[in-house]
């Protein structure tokens, strides 16, 4: 019976979560200077949302063009908590208002909107950095699969979504700080979040946090739920009339991979020291899918392989050949959809690791007589 | 109005249309099923035989009409809500989840955790293990539980989804085709199978194989262009020279 027993986590599993700990929490900060390890402390940042892809796209089907738009929001619930820490009356002392962060100033604004108020308390804003992303993608979840829009639709009308709100805070620029987007973040509770030490505990909390969402994927995955998500994919129908309100399953993973996203955007937020509309429309919101797609779609570690290295490339490349980077990304998806459609997940689970087993295998012929495992 | 309690009858359908873009799939279309009846139901190509099953099921929505199940009205209730008050479907091509094991196939079927923090923290316990290893059995499938379903035959994939219906414990079990696309050998276990399965259930049936509909019918209902043909046991559909004429004739 062992074939049917879902353990949380198989031996495999272990050895994947245990790797990736490694190089996130050993490797990487031994090897890289501060700079160097706050971009991939940001690249880890994306790694959530795609593994919120993985579990929506990968496991249930739903393509999410629009991921940006969840990433983006929670990022922006961090950024307003830390401009108007920033904006303390003496800080802003030269502005016509002060006491109110310096792009609402420029816009004539001279008292702070009702609905930034909450955000000077921080219990508030780290409450709204999920539940706003996840109260948005509910509502969206619920016109849109209780309707059964699905598929490609569902696809085009996220990406809609995304390109609506880039539109709508580029444009209520006293609001939002506009296209430039809330910058000159400078401390959360007093703690000077722009210096090296400051950086290196954020990408550690990063990390961690990365983890207990790896897990929590983990988990969905290796429930009922997550089987359902795989049934739901394939046969809709069986799943409907096998007595499971469909709609609810993807209105639930579509709110899990918003959260996963939000959280991610507020540690963009945090770690960079800035939020702006560039990271919520259609662009990032593909590219974050490109990454879940390189990594493989259908696994969660493979989704934070596949962020670090499209990440990693696309620092490398655009350092050197700014203007070819994104035909680069274009040849990579394509790349990948025509020739590893499962990823570098697909690749070293069909090509990677059969061979490593086959090493291990050989290195063990030479003792043929060595005493047998009992 | 019909009383839609009347307990002689688990089903009763009455005046059921549906009309896509005027042409009427079903017509007017009325018939009652009794408790642990096995209906089959036949009729040339188009005769409207599948849709009939979508609009019981709740997968089309009718026109206008009545479909009771037990008293409750099911043209108002959800596809899942309908399952749940004991109608179980199965699909003419085998609808099974064809990444996942025969075994998980059975346990999404198993009725327990439907809501999404039910299945969320469903257990595998031992009962539904239990469960899921008799109705293996009695699918011919014990051998195969830890296999993926995309790796069985057809005939087999066709026996995992009456098994995953048999989970549910439907009180009424419609099935489209059950043996379309299965060898002989297959016919003569799944007749077997579906001669166990129906006899404490009402069963509907759709089926184009007569020496299988003799085998499993209590009734039959001819369906044409819509509507009732003819009506009655095999013997006397098979005698009716409306139904040889439109049907059996060729």
């Amino acid at each position: 019976m062992k074939s049917h027993s879902h353990a949380f986590l198989s031996p495999r599993d272990m050895i994947g979560f245990a790797l990736l700990a490694a190089m996130i929490f050993v490797v990487f900060p031994l090897l890289l200077e501060p700079f160097r390890l706050n971009l991939f402390g940001k690249y880890l940042t994306y790694a959530f949302v795609a593994v919120g892809l993985v579990l929506c796209w990968g496991v249930g089907g739903i393509l999410s063009l629009g991921q940006g738009v969840f990433f983006g929001l929670g990022g922006y619930c961090m950024a307003m908590f830390l401009k108007l820490e920033a904006s303390s009356p003496e800080n802003t002392a030269i502005q016509s208002t002060p006491g109110i962060p310096d792009f609402m100033d420029w816009n004539q604004l001279s008292a702070l909107p009702w609905w930034w108020e909450p955000f000077n308390s921080f219990a508030f804003t780290l409450i709204a950095v999920i539940a706003v992303p996840v109260v948005f993608s509910y509502i969206i979840g619920v016109a849109m699969f209780r309707r059964r829009v699905g598929g490609v639709y569902f696809a085009i009308i996220t990406q809609a979504i995304a390109a609506i709100l880039t539109i709508l805070i580029i444009g209520q620029q006293g609001f939002t700080g506009g296209v430039n987007g809330i910058t000159d973040l400078r401390t959360l509770h007093g703690w000077d979040i722009r210096t090296d030490a400051a950086k290196t505990t954020l990408y550690f909390v990063n990390g961690v946090l990365l983890f207990a969402v790896l897990l929590a994927a983990q988990f969905v995955r290796r429930s009922k739920l997550g089987r359902l998500l795989i049934a739901m994919r394939d046969q809709e129908d069986r799943v409907r009339f096998s007595g499971y309100d469909v709609a609810n399953f993807k209105i639930f993973v579509f709110c899990l991979g918003a959260a996963f996203a939000a959280i991610g955007g507020a540690m963009f937020t945090l770690q960079v020291g800035f939020m702006s509309p560039s990271f919520v429309g259609i662009v990032p919101s593909i590219e974050m899918v490109i990454f879940a797609a390189v990594g493989g779609r259908l696994s969660i570690l493979g989704a934070v392989w596949g962020t670090l290295l499209v990440n990693w490339a696309k620092t490398s490349f655009s350092e050197s050949f700014p203007e070819l980077w994104l035909l680069g990304l274009g040849a990579l998806f394509i790349a990948v959809v025509m020739a590893f459609p499962n990823g570098l997940a697909g690749v070293w689970a069909e090509k990677i690791e059969p061979r490593l087993l086959k090493l291990t295998r050989r290195g063990d012929k030479p003792l043929p007589n060595a005493t047998p495992a009992e | 109005m019909l009383d839609m309690t009347n307990p002689k009858y688990v089903l009763m359908v009455e005046g059921l249309t549906v009309s896509f873009d005027g042409f009427k799939a079903v017509n007017d279309l009325s018939f009652y099923v009794e408790p642990n009846e096995c209906r089959v139901i036949i009729g040339p190509n188009g005769a409207g035989k599948t849709t009939v099953l979508d609009l019981i099921c709740g997968r089309t929505r009718a026109t206008s009409g009545n479909v009771a199940f037990k008293g409750a009205d099911l043209l108002k209730m959800r596809e899942d809500q309908i399952v749940h008050a004991g109608v179980g479907r199965k699909f003419q091509t085998p609808s099974v989840y064809e990444d996942l094991s025969v075994f998980a196939n059975l346990e999404l079927s198993f009725p327990k955790g439907h809501g999404v923090f039910g299945a969320l923290f469903f257990k595998r316990d031992d009962a539904v293990k239990a469960r899921i290893e008799e109705i293996a059995e009695m699918i011919f499938l014990s051998d195969h539980l830890s296999q993926k379903a995309a790796f069985l035959s057809h005939g087999q994939k066709q026996w995992l989804e009456i098994g995953m219906l048999l989970i549910q414990d439907p009180e009424l079990l419609m099935l489209d085709e059950p043996v379309a696309g299965m060898s002989v050998a297959e016919r003569k276990k799944t007749a077997e199978l579906l001669n166990r399965i129906i006899a404490d259930r009402s069963v509907i049936v759709i089926e184009h194989d007569m020496g299988f509909v003799a085998d499993i019918a209590t009734r039959v209902t001819v369906l044409h262009q819509g509507k009732v043909l003819s009506e009655g046991s095999m013997e006397h559909v098979q005698n009716d020279p409306r139904v040889v004429e439109v049907y059996l004739g060729h």
